[in-house]
């Protein structure tokens, strides 16, 4: 999209939400306001992002909008008003909405896997959509639903539309969530984080498809985010949201260029930027409370290794094979980790990128002896840790300690974070005694930035963020040399991410451990890693200093990699003046 | 920081429990069901303490005395049994068998040898009516609830059977629970040849017909009685539960607190039991929950067949049986008592289970 998209005036709204406002009723007496009285335009022929973090209630105001909210606990209050083409969607009855959804109005949503039903054909869901709303005979809609395959992408649409959704890969079927979406022309395509949960190459596959289409038929589209890197390139108008409200909205020029509000200034400061590394990410309570500080300005950080640093863990032709039973006797051999060597240097950041399937986790987990490593050695100490009976092991156990991906899953639900945090010391024989235990924890949590009181709660009390840190805490008990993350922020809000990076920073100069830093987002790898190394079916393919490796990639498959990094706004233009 | 010692009163967080219970106490039908159970549960202490009910084998009324509120007028009026026909209202009949149900030991033996035959009773009634010159018991005509063919009084009958077949739903519903846990947390946990031993001896189970297996275990056993009929209940009644333990078992090990709680180096046992089990515990909750009423039943059908409690013990199960040959004679109270007091604790167990099972598990409805 260029630079003339932002001229577009806002006057030939295509869809005008009014005053919207929803509840969700969690118990009897409590109600909780998801979204406080917002106003915005989609305009004709245009594409909106809508961006915020988790609890912004942006998805809440895509459902509102086809009247897909739950009815059993919200309720959208009197007064909300969503006009389009004249009728206000909110007044409508269920069959005057199922008649427009799919036709004006189609969604995407954000797991492709589990939007496609598995046990029907692709082409038999796309013509189902076809036959439903256009009236078209079975051999029509299989004719238009094999143009609609072609016009998404799909290899050989012939073949394909007769595939099961799990016969595709996941790119593929955000392809055919797609397709369904756009049968029927319709005016307004509502994305909610269709690149969420896909690898980059395949996001920015997937983000050029919906540019082309939305220009290609006209239409307007509703692209809902986390992410504003993500929206850079395709958006006409940004509205950004946090906690139910519009912090900002506009042309999409103003809001990254010339950006009013203090939160999405600070959206737009704290995501690590490729071009330099700051010594510290700028957080979001630097902008609430009118202390902006630009990344630009913060001093810079080096990252990179001389060759003459002590190492700590020394890998050699690590592998890890999974076997599946295939026939009587016979079995299938999986590589998931094929012939890995690197060396790990003390107080230095190794950062291990590479798409889904890629090995990298089986890595971390080979490493950590919570997968039974095929062969290879893990020389750690003077000793092959992976050679070591599992009672020698437990020494060695607490110094490589592993930080997971989602803090939701990795806490015990039912234990108080003083529990969780004291555990470790407990079982290592750390601490002499209860009370000198409950001291070391208070002392962890408070720093990881987290009140004393937090000791007595349990982990749903906390935000994801909050949560990680506990999981930092966890570790830090032992006192380890390697800690290795396993995508450790990727599922936190980009805010929260920032924040949590320069935890992990502060704790590596003061503690000075070794990070084996698991990520797909490379601008995260880039901004905390000394060395990267890339991985692609389980191998090596290339690995070199974090700056020489985004400045000269080698590899074709990095410099694939590197090109697939959404720019953002000034990626997507620069800077003409 | 050493100067921190176990801090100031600090607010206590409510844990996933404490929530489970707020929603619970939210809910009116879960809370009433609950007053039920507890209801019966308390009358079952009530009862096994000798409380109330410890008199119940006395015979206290005439022989198939009627319900206090039910006129029988399709039967022929009983003939009166006692040398004074007393009227059915009068208040100084209600206090009589009080005061002088103890001095009726003497009797028991005499009228549980009676045929049950009601002409051959009707005439020794009479006989004895005749005969006797000082009444020493006056048997009432009605009772609450009537009585049976000895006369005793159903509704002591029924909550001493109470305290037979809740315990026995309770006592063999733990055993079964324990069994299933223990064996399908191993069998999840450890999986491989472990879960497959598991696997075989649970399809062995199951491949056999329930009462079958309840009858042959019984008839094995050759012993009547209470720890009887728990220790079958227990033996046989795992395999549900087991079943469920695995499935989340195998869940949960592969989940990411699990992950984490290895690599600190929790050991298998502590995985299993500290950390995955409070995990699963509102699933055996509920199973606890849901086997009590199933078991309920079945001691009520073991019973009922035979192979239930000793004679000289009660339960809702042996009323039933009994019940069984004096609906013949069209006296129906001793088996509605029996039916509709099982009845309302099942219901309300089940609809307790239910609601119980929303409590902890909010994200399922």
């Amino acid at each position: 999209m260029n630079g003339d998209s932002g001229n577009k005036t806002m006057s030939e709204a295509l869809v005008s939400v009014r005053n919207l406002r929803v509840n969700f009723r969690i118990d009897k007496r409590t109600t909780f306001e998801a979204v406080k009285k917002i106003s915005f335009d989609i305009p004709r022929n245009s594409t909106v992002a809508l961006v915020g973090e988790s609890g912004s209630g942006k998805s809440v105001t895509a459902l509102s909008i086809l009247g897909l909210l739950p009815h059993e606990n919200s309720s959208v209050l009197p007064g909300s008003e969503v006009l389009f083409g004249g009728r206000n969607l909110l007044d409508l009855s269920q069959r005057e909405l199922r008649d427009l959804r799919g036709k004006e109005i189609s969604m995407i949503f954000q797991e492709p896997m589990s939007s496609l039903n598995p046990v029907f054909s692709v082409g038999f869901q796309l013509s189902e959509v076809l036959r439903l709303h256009m009236g078209l005979s079975p051999g029509q809609a299989r004719a238009r639903g094999i143009a609609l395959l072609g016009e998404v992408g799909i290899p050989e649409p012939e073949k394909s539309i007769d595939k099961y959704p799990f016969q595709m890969s996941g790119g593929q079927q955000q392809r055919v969530m797609i397709a369904m979406a756009i049968a029927c022309e319709p005016k307004l395509l509502i994305a909610d984080e269709p690149t969420t949960a896909l690898d980059v190459t395949i996001q920015k596959q997937i983000l050029e498809l919906i540019g082309d289409l939305q220009k290609k038929h006209q239409m307007s589209v509703l692209f809902i985010t986390h992410d504003l890197a993500v929206v850079g390139e395709i958006a006409d108008f940004v509205v950004v949201m946090r906690d139910g409200e519009i912090r900002e909205q506009g042309a999409a020029a103003d809001v990254f260029e010339r950006p009013r509000d203090a939160y999405t200034q600070a959206l737009l400061q704290c995501r690590p930027q490729l071009s330099r590394r700051a010594q510290r990410l700028p957080v979001i309570d630097d902008f609430m409370s009118g202390h902006p500080v630009s990344y630009a300005d913060a001093p810079e950080r080096q990252r990179g290794l001389t060759g003459a640093e002590p190492i700590v863990l020394d890998v050699v032709g690590l592998s890890k094979s999974f076997y599946s039973r295939e026939g009587l006797f016979g079995k299938r051999e999986f590589k998931a980790v094929h012939n890995v060597s690197f060396k790990l240097a003390k107080g230095k950041t190794l950062g291990l990128v590479g798409e889904s399937g890629s090995g990298k986790t089986t890595v971390g987990l080979t490493l950590m002896r919570l997968h039974e490593a095929t062969g290879g050695k893990a020389i750690f100490d003077g000793k092959d840790i992976l050679a070591l009976s599992n009672k020698e092991f437990m020494e060695y156990k607490r110094r490589i300690q592993i930080i997971f991906q989602n803090p939701y899953a990795s806490l015990n639900p039912r234990f108080t974070v003083g529990h969780i945090v004291t555990e470790p010391m407990l079982i290592h024989g750390i601490g002499g005694s209860e009370q000198e235990r409950t001291n070391m924890a208070f002392e962890l949590l408070a720093k990881v930035g987290l009140p004393e009181v937090s000791f007595y709660k349990y982990p749903h009390e906390f935000s994801g963020g909050q949560r990680q840190r506990i999981a930092i805490a966890r570790c830090l008990t032992m006192k380890p040399d390697i800690l290795i993350c396993d995508e450790s922020v990727s599922a936190l809000d980009v805010s929260v991410q920032a924040q949590v990076l320069n935890l992990l920073q502060d704790l590596q100069d003061e503690f000075q451990m070794s990070y084996i830093f698991i990520s797909h987002d490379l601008a995260v790898v880039k901004y905390i890693s000394d060395q990267v190394m890339v991985m692609n079916d389980g191998e090596i393919v290339e690995m070199a200093n974090s700056d020489d490796i985004y400045l000269h990639p080698q590899h074709p498959y990095t410099q694939r990699l590197l090109s697939s990094i959404p720019r953002g706004w000034e990626g997507a233009h620069p800077k003409r003046a | 920081m050493s100067a921190i010692t176990i801090p100031h009163e600090h607010e206590v967080s409510p844990g996933l429990w404490a929530l489970a219970w707020r929603r619970l106490k939210a809910d009116r039908i879960a809370m009433i069901s609950l007053a039920i159970v507890a209801f019966f549960v308390a009358m079952m202490l009530a009862s096994s303490l000798g409380l109330v009910a410890g008199d119940w084998s006395k015979e206290v009324g005439t022989n198939y005395a009627t319900p206090t509120w039910f006129k029988d007028d399709v039967a022929p009026p009983p003939p009166p049994g006692t040398p004074e026909g007393k009227p059915q209202d009068d208040p100084t009949v209600q206090a009589e068998p009080h005061a002088e149900g103890k001095g009726a030991e003497d009797r028991k033996d005499e009228s549980s040898v009676v045929d049950p035959l009601a002409d051959v009773l009707k005439e020794v009634r009479t006989e004895t009516a005749n005969a006797v010159q000082a009444p020493v018991v006056a048997r009432l005509e009605t009772l609450p609830f009537g009585a049976d063919k000895w006369g005793r009084d159903v509704l002591k009958k029924v909550i001493k059977g109470s305290e037979t077949s809740i315990f026995v739903g309770l006592a063999s519903a733990v055993v079964a629970v324990f069994l299933g846990t223990i064996l399908g947390a191993l069998a999840g946990f450890y999986g491989k040849w472990i879960d497959d031993v598991m696997n075989w001896f649970y399809n062995i189970f199951t491949s056999i017909p329930y009462l079958l297996l309840i009858l042959a275990i019984a008839a094995v056993l050759n012993k009547k009685g209470m720890f009887t009929i728990i220790l079958i209940l227990g033996l046989t009644g795992w395999t549900g539960t087991f079943r469920l333990i695995r499935g989340e078992y195998l869940k949960h090990k592969e989940r990411e607190y699990v992950r984490a709680a290895d690599a600190i180096g929790a050991s298998n046992t502590r995985r299993m039991f500290v950390h995955i089990f409070p995990n699963v515990s509102h699933v055996v909750l509920v199973q606890i929950s849901i086997l009590v009423v199933a078991f309920i039943k079945t001691e009520v059908i073991l019973s009922f067949l035979g192979f239930g409690v000793p004679v000289d013990v009660v339960s809702w199960g042996s009323m039933l049986n009994e019940a069984q040959s004096e609906m013949i004679l069209g006296k129906w109270w001793q088996l509605a008592a029996a039916g509709t007091t099982m009845a309302i604790l099942v219901t309300a167990f089940s609809l307790f289970t239910d609601a119980l099972r929303d409590a902890l598990d909010p994200k399922l409805k």
